[in-house]
């Protein structure tokens, strides 16, 4: 069935104007209460794009992944080396993000190309491995030849430019003042639309349903004449390139990264948004990567006052609550609603128990 | 050949504890096909009970022995409540759903239990009380320490413990039938439950006395210690071939030499490009190799469907 060919009802069309022009106005909304939450609205975004990313390996095929945030990492490292002062080299943006997003593919094969025929949660521990090891070299590999700088990091990485505009810096256009992180919202909120169009064209095609239908019965799906292994192959590298090109904008927006910023915990974390959300359903993963992006933040800035005021000191601090928080999401979705808060079409239908 | 000899014993003393966590996740493992992937969290948490214990009882003059027997024994039975808790709550009532999610709330729980830790017990590392006085020997030129020693007979004491309960006992009996075939382990009058809250809790207690020896042998713990050391051991029980219990422990001992002589030699093999910084790299690529080439481990026999 084709999604997209499907006659949009008026209501349908209108709503989606609605949000649309609501998503363009809400950085000067947010601006009013401080250009922190425009930041934390562009980590959202981030987010959302490492969630799909993910979404694609962990929905749609049902491979669980738990060193995604490798490939994040190798794509944010791949926009530092070659826009900042660490090689001297600076790559215009466009040059970049194919590249990043490339060197991010071929971690995504390498990583899947011996692993593949692994099954669940062997799979899980794999890439969970695969993840450290990526750290461990980007922590280490700054002697005998400075590659990645060690634990300390790359600094001072170009933002993005695009000819002569500049999105770190704020400019005036038609009267209206746009801030770095305002125009950052914009070019990532380009970016979310293309690779959730991008998602829904993949699910409703050919291997969206080979996907899915390795994810309920390899075996079965195999008997069908679906080259499994290439498949799978596909996910994991179609995955680690949305990582990749999420990475390089990390990378540019914080024009600071280290490997501290590609633990494993954050690789849990955006397994997290995944699963409260819904895997396989694209709304879903945005959902649940706008929640735990915001409800943390919300919450630190709620919770930290109040325990001050009832106790005149910090006693849980806003990182654990954060953490607990994601910790908590994965047990209790897990537990009493394993198919998110949105789930997908597939897992409606067996909720339901109608046949598809 | 000194330095040879000098890695080789503390490959095997960190080996040892690498097996007897290695148990624990293979146990499990061999009765219902989870990694419990919490199960690292639990040796932290042994050894930061047994850290508070022994920092209070120290000021008291008890003889230092005592003091960390005292210690290891407060925190078996903090750490068997902690699995007992995870099980009940996080595992069992996914034991019939897919096989991934018991696996994402592990993780949970793993994640959990650490800020759990971390609240309790601060974020930085802190100094496990090097009570008992360290005494050096020498064997053919490399040294061995009295804590090393321990840790080793402790280590293969427990194991043939584990090795009679799980052979010699009717409890061990009812374990071995759970893992064969639950639902005839049923009829045959075998209380699942029991048998799977046992195994989980006999798996926490070993590894409550491995976070003893751990923190003893490195003099210091942290709440993110179970993370790194979890998922060696985990590895290790895969070398080794999962549910094997003799794999588990071959594989823990080989795991903690791997460890020992890659650190000691990767200089000298790699013209020094690469140095002993990559320690904790080789847990991983052993595990990829061992999946990859022969995902039944060492003496694991069941293959296909499981890996």
């Amino acid at each position: 069935m084709n999604r997209a060919a499907r006659p949009r009802s008026p209501l349908a069309a209108l709503g989606v104007i609605l949000v649309a022009a609501a998503l363009l106005v809400l950085p000067f909304a947010l601006a009013q209460a401080g250009t922190a939450w425009v930041r934390i609205t562009n980590l959202a975004i981030l987010f959302a794009l490492l969630a799909l990313g993910l979404n694609i390996v962990v929905g749609f095929a049902g491979l669980l992944d738990l060193g995604y945030i490798a490939f994040y990492g190798v794509g944010a490292y791949v926009w530092a080396m070659l826009a900042s002062p660490h090689f001297n080299l600076h790559l215009p943006f466009w040059a970049i993000l194919p590249i990043g997003a490339l060197a991010a593919c071929v971690f995504g094969v390498l990583l899947g190309a011996p692993t593949l025929k692994l099954r669940g949660d062997y799979l899980a521990i794999v890439t969970l491995g695969f993840g450290e090891i990526v750290r461990i070299f980007l922590n280490n590999l700054s002697r005998p030849v400075n590659i990645t700088n060690g634990p300390q990091g790359i600094a001072r990485i170009d933002p993005v430019r695009i000819g002569e505009f500049d999105f770190s810096t704020t400019s005036k256009i038609a009267g209206l003042t746009f801030s770095g992180p305002i125009k950052y919202y914009y070019l990532l909120l380009v970016f979310l639309v293309v690779v959730i169009v991008l998602n829904m064209r993949l699910q409703d095609s050919r291997i969206g349903r080979a996907w899915e239908a390795i994810r309920e019965d390899e075996i079965a799906a195999r008997a069908m004449g679906i080259d499994t292994t290439s498949v799978k192959l596909l996910a994991f590298a179609m995955g680690a390139s949305f990582g990749g090109i999420a990475g390089g904008m990390f990378a540019s927006m914080q024009s600071f990264i280290s490997p501290e910023s590609f633990v494993l915990v954050e690789s849990v974390m955006v397994l997290a948004m995944v699963v409260l959300g819904g895997m396989g359903n694209i709304w879903g993963v945005v959902l649940g990567a706008v929640l735990l992006t915001f409800v943390p933040e919300i919450l630190r800035y709620t919770v930290e006052p109040l325990q001050k005021a009832a106790f005149g000191r910090t006693i849980v601090e806003p990182e654990v609550i954060r953490m607990l928080l994601f910790g908590l999401a994965l047990v209790l979705m897990m537990l009493f609603r394993p198919s998110g808060i949105l789930p997908s079409s597939a897992r409606r239908r067996e909720r339901e128990g109608r046949q598809p | 050949m000194e330095i040879f000899l000098q890695q080789v014993i503390n490959g095997l003393t960190l080996g040892c504890v690498y097996a007897v966590v290695a148990l624990g996740y293979t146990m499990v493992y061999g009765i219902i096909q989870l990694i419990n992937f919490a199960h690292g969290e639990v040796v932290m948490i042994g050894a930061m009970v047994a850290f508070s214990v022994i920092g209070v009882l120290m000021k008291t003059g008890m003889p230092p022995l005592l003091v960390v027997a005292a210690g290891t024994v407060v925190a078996v039975p903090a750490c068997m409540a902690t699995a007992w808790l995870m099980e009940r709550v996080a595992y069992r009532p996914l034991r019939n759903a897919p096989r991934l999610a018991p696996l994402i709330t592990a993780i949970g729980i793993s994640i959990i239990l650490q800020h759990v830790a971390m609240m309790i017990w601060g974020r930085s590392p802190i100094a496990f009380p090097q009570i008992v006085k360290t005494h050096t020997f020498e064997i053919g030129g490399a040294l061995i320490t009295n804590v090393q020693i321990a840790i080793i007979v402790i280590s293969f004491t427990l194991m043939g413990a584990l090795m009679f309960l799980v052979y010699r006992t009717k409890l061990g009996v009812a374990m071995r039938a759970t893992s064969q075939r639950q639902d005839v382990a049923g009829l045959m009058g075998i209380d699942i439950n029991r048998v799977i809250s046992a195994t989980f809790v006999i798996g926490a207690a070993l590894a409550a006395v491995a976070g003893v020896m751990i923190g003893s042998y490195y003099g210091q713990t942290q709440y993110t210690m179970g993370e790194l050391l979890g998922l060696k051991a985990f590895c290790a029980a895969v070398l080794g071939g999962i549910g094997n219990l003799a794999g588990a422990v071959l594989g823990g001992v080989l795991m903690g030499l791997v460890e020992a002589l890659g650190t000691g030699y990767i200089g000298d093999l790699t013209n020094n490009w690469f140095g002993s910084n990559y320690r904790d790299v080789f847990a991983f690529i052993v595990l990829i190799l061992v999946l990859v080439f022969r995902p039944s481990g060492l003496l694991g026999e069941r293959v296909g469907d499981r890996a």
